[in-house]
């Protein structure tokens, strides 16, 4: 009985110290989102869209910031998906009992936990310093090598959950490698696939290191790669550490745009996961 | 039982059904995983137009045997198998031969349905197109197929449907339906009825008795009726050798060897 009445009590005690800590971080997201939100919204109206980073004092947008962003996520991703999927197409499928797969494996681990600022050096020494100037296709490269190991991973993961039958099915019917592959097995592992890149995404839209070595930033709109250009992350980080009213509301600004864009995100991709789920 | 397994010689099916000429011959054949032997000596001929079962207890290497049959094992690192299996004259464990094509001859149904993730239609064509079919003759190969396989009055009118959508038991018909699709010599069944509930097991048997007018098959089963069901000859495996095989009727009613009726009575198993 004694025992009994003892479980009870370390059951209600964990129950309540788990209840509290998942709380606690729902609290915490909360606050920052309500604060997000209430001092965002406020800032947000079509010239951020529509007008370039002002200078100080001066009305403006975000315009430049953010279409740099998007073009250069957008290299970043094209750069790091096809590197991604036919790394990790190697490791679950032709490779997957080799020992380069193991090392590429323990490699990949590092890369991905990798703290982005030694990315944004590395391409630093690599594409600013040899170049001579800072560009937004450095800037680029430095996403697209975060970009990789998160592919690498989603897609050798999602590609091992694929029942071996079913690729033994489609050998079977005398289909070579490739074709099995390409047919069967990624179509079986596509919203996964979908799923890791769309992560990807959201990863690299709020970087803010590896681009400050590489890309710098720019006050203009520029779409030329070879030239510095704006960012939204370093936008911010340079908006919300100035005195003047008018940057730090363009700070918040650009914090609730990117909030939204990762949020918008993660819900894509779990709609197209769920929806996987269900077929 | 060494004697006895040795004084047979492998072509000697004996019993009332003069016994057609072997489509494949398999000889002295070893396979390994990794160091475990796990056939031994394997000597058996599967007659042209029969249908040929496999009996044993779990581990066997039933499905293996079947799995050297369309070299599925060659997937797979540190499985290895030697002697040798002759199909049209060609010893397919030999080197240098093509796997793709092999596998075209040897048509092989897995014990879980393995529908693709496309449409029923894709399913069954998705074979036809590896072999070159011309596209005006694909639709009435896949309805010849899904005919073949019992299949087609339940999905004619939903060819565009999910191959994953199907039951359990239409699934395994379709897979079915995409191995015969490209006309193989020889089926291989691993199972196929396991996953099922009796009526569509009932329907995967009455497809098979009429399939084998066509081909040629080989079915690993663990169930001992459904051998005597849907089996011309059987032949029972224990620790990974061939103890006995021979027409279905004798083995279920006069075998030879002890093992292999204390198998088929229960005793063990």
């Amino acid at each position: 009985m004694a025992s009994m009445t003892r479980r009870k009590t370390v059951n209600a005690v964990m129950m309540t110290l788990s209840t509290g800590a998942a709380g606690l971080g729902l609290f915490v997201l909360a606050v920052i989102l309500i604060h997000l939100v209430a001092k965002g919204a406020g800032a947000l109206n079509l010239a951020v869209f529509t007008q370039d980073t002002p200078s100080p004092m001066e009305a403006g947008g975000l315009r430049n910031a953010i279409v740099g962003s998007l073009v250069m996520s957008a290299i970043a991703v094209a750069i790091g998906t096809p590197i991604g999927i036919l790394a990790g197409t190697y490791m679950a499928e032709y490779g997957r009992f080799s020992k380069l797969t193991k090392l590429i494996r323990f490699v990949n681990d590092i890369l991905l936990s990798a703290p982005s600022i030694i990315v944004g050096l590395f391409v630093y020494q690599l594409l600013v310093v040899s170049l001579g100037h800072f560009s937004a296709l450095a800037g680029a490269v430095a996403l697209a090598i975060l970009v990789i190991p998160i592919v690498v991973r989603t897609t050798e993961d999602m590609l091992l959950l694929v029942p071996d039958q079913l690729r033994e099915a489609g050998l079977a019917m005398g289909a070579p490698r490739w074709v099995v592959i390409r047919t069967i097995a990624y179509k079986a592992a596509r919203a996964g696939m979908v799923t890791g890149v769309l992560l990807a995404i959201a990863r690299i839209s709020g970087e803010t290191a590896p681009l400050l070595f590489t890309a710098l930033s720019n006050n203009f709109f520029s779409l030329n790669l070879t030239q510095p250009m704006a960012s939204l992350p370093i936008t911010i980080f340079q908006f919300a550490l100035s005195p003047y009213d008018n940057w730090q509301a363009l700070a918040w600004a650009g914090a609730l745009l990117i909030t939204v864009a990762v949020l918008a995100l993660s819900i894509i991709a779990r709609l197209v996961t769920s929806r996987k789920e269900k077929a | 039982m060494d004697t006895l397994t040795r004084e047979r010689s492998p072509l000697s099916f004996e019993g009332i059904d003069p016994a057609p000429k072997p489509r494949i011959s398999i000889r002295n054949l070893e396979f390994f995983y990794g160091k475990t032997r796990a056939l031994k000596g394997i000597d058996l001929d599967l007659p042209e137009n029969r249908v040929t079962a496999f009996i044993g207890p779990s581990g066997c290497g039933k499905s293996t045997l079947l799995r050297v049959l369309n070299r599925m094992y060659d997937l797979y690192p540190n499985q290895t198998a030697t002697g040798e299996v002759l199909l049209d004259g060609e010893n397919i464990l030999a080197r240098g031969t093509d796997l793709n094509r092999l596998r075209t001859k040897v048509g092989m149904v897995f014990q879980k349905p393995t529908p693709f993730p496309m449409t029923i239609h894709e399913n069954i064509a998705f074979g036809l197109r590896l072999m070159g079919t011309v596209k005006s003759e694909i639709d009435d190969r896949i309805e010849a197929a899904l005919r073949g396989a019992a299949l087609w009055e339940e999905v004619k009118d939903k060819l565009q449907a999910s191959g994953q959508s199907l039951s359990g038991g239409q699934q395994q018909r379709l897979c079915i339906a995409r191995t015969i699709a490209v006309e193989p010599e020889v089926i291989l069944l691993d199972e196929p009825a396991s996953a099922l509930d009796p009526i569509s097991t009932g329907k995967i048997e009455e497809t098979i008795h009429q399939l084998k007018e066509r081909f040629t098959i080989a079915i690993v089963t663990h169930n001992m009726q459904q051998a005597s069901r849907v089996s011309d000859r059987t032949a029972f495996m224990y620790l990974g050798e061939l103890i006995e095989a021979g027409e279905t009727a004798q083995i279920f009613t006069r075998p030879r060897e002890e093992r292999t009726s204390d198998y088929i009575t229960g005793r063990f198993g």
